[in-house]
């Protein structure tokens, strides 16, 4: 009975991630970050997507910040967290946050302010989606680790 | 210097993003590096100069250091420096240079990495400041595999730049520094866990033996 919903919470876990890639949210780097979790650092995509949520949040603020400033909008400050996103966004695997923060970057460098306005609103819709869908995903790992727990002391017996 | 048979390459990791910071961290432990992550170049030079204070002290007056700073100076060592290429303050580029114009900094391999393509005029300047080699981010563990030629080839220079300096070495000198890597040895065969199918006294007499080869230059074999 264990077993079963172990490799349905499996199946789901692989679903959501095909779909993720299909769609391009996520590009092989997520894989390669799953690749390097093992024993000795079991909790290493959960760690790394973390700090990932907390920066992408913070500079997502100051970007919206910077944008409400009409009068001397700081372009070039503005380029420089968008280089932060998109490195950052890029090491976890995060392809379409940083295709927007791509073309983002290309209105900043002209100082096109509507450009950007619009880039950032594309930027947040895509980050919140992102976030979503991970938040699902490490869901349904969770319940799998957990189910996977229980059935470890009767395997025993 | 001493070279243990099971000792770990240490490399020095630099990048002022935390999340680059946990992956090229991650990438190297899963390669069996010993890792030491700093998020600037001026923290990178600090560490590599404590590097030199130990090194220096070593020398300078070996019968006072103590067997167990021997093995804290080996632990300290840096094998490799890999950093990105673009940071505020100090760049890759001006850390690469301040360490290839370090006389004893400069025979450490820096890999240099970058997200994006750097234009060739800049990737050319790195390479003849005496970068090895550039990583595209994000870093695989394909490029992590490609740095131990980088390290045996600096590690086999240093050996034979340290085999001509110890030549040089007068007498009591020479004679106090084979005691304390015998000293060494024996803590460090105690200290030692037992690899799996090892004999643990088979491996400690073969480094002993290849230690006297390597570091005296001449050869007495034991």
């Amino acid at each position: 009975m264990l077993g079963f919903s172990a490799d349905r919470l499996r199946a789901d876990m692989n679903r959501l991630l095909a779909l993720l890639f299909h769609q391009g949210v996520l590009d092989e780097q997520f894989l390669q970050l799953q690749q390097l979790q093992d024993e000795s650092s079991p909790n290493f995509v959960l760690e790394v997507v973390n700090i990932y949520f907390q920066e992408s949040e913070r500079l997502l603020k100051s970007l919206r910040a910077l944008l409400i400033e009409r009068e001397l909008t700081d372009y070039k400050k503005m380029g420089n967290h968008l280089n932060q996103l998109m490195g950052s966004s890029s090491s976890i695997g995060a392809n379409r946050v940083r295709n927007v923060c791509i073309a983002f970057r290309a209105n900043s460098e002209q100082s096109n302010r509507a450009g950007c306005l619009r880039a950032l609103e594309v930027l947040e819709h895509e980050y919140c989606y992102l976030k979503s869908k991970l938040h699902e995903l490490f869901q349904i790992e969770q319940q799998r680790v957990l189910g996977a727990g229980v059935r470890y002391p009767m395997q025993q017996n | 210097m001493v070279m243990a048979a099971d000792s770990q390459f240490h490399v020095l990791a630099v990048d002022d993003s935390l999340i680059d910071r946990k992956l090229i961290e991650r990438l190297l432990k899963t390669s069996s590096y010993q890792v030491t992550t700093v998020d600037s170049g001026s923290k990178a030079l600090e560490f590599l100069g404590l590097i030199e204070e130990h090194q220096h002290t070593n020398f300078k007056s070996p019968s006072s250091s103590s067997s167990s700073s021997n093995i804290h100076h080996q632990e300290v060592e840096v094998n490799l420096i890999i950093t990105d290429y673009c940071m505020p303050g100090m760049t890759g580029f001006d850390l690469l240079k301040k360490v290839k114009e370090s006389t004893s900094l400069r025979n450490i391999p820096v890999v240099i990495m970058s997200s994006e393509n750097l234009p060739s005029r800049i990737s050319s300047r790195c390479l003849e400041e005496g970068a090895e080699e550039f990583f595209l981010k994000p870093v695989r563990l394909c490029d992590v595999n490609k740095l131990k030629p980088h390290i045996m080839k600096t590690k086999f220079k240093d050996q034979n730049q340290e085999e001509e300096e110890e030549e040089e070495t007068t007498e009591t000198e020479f004679e106090s520094i084979e005691k304390q890597q015998q000293q060494q040895q024996i803590q460090m065969n105690s200290n030692n866990k037992r690899k799996a199918g090892m004999d643990e006294e088979g491996v400690g007499e073969d480094r002993r033996r290849r230690i006297r080869y390597n570091s005296n230059g001449v050869a007495t074999v034991n």
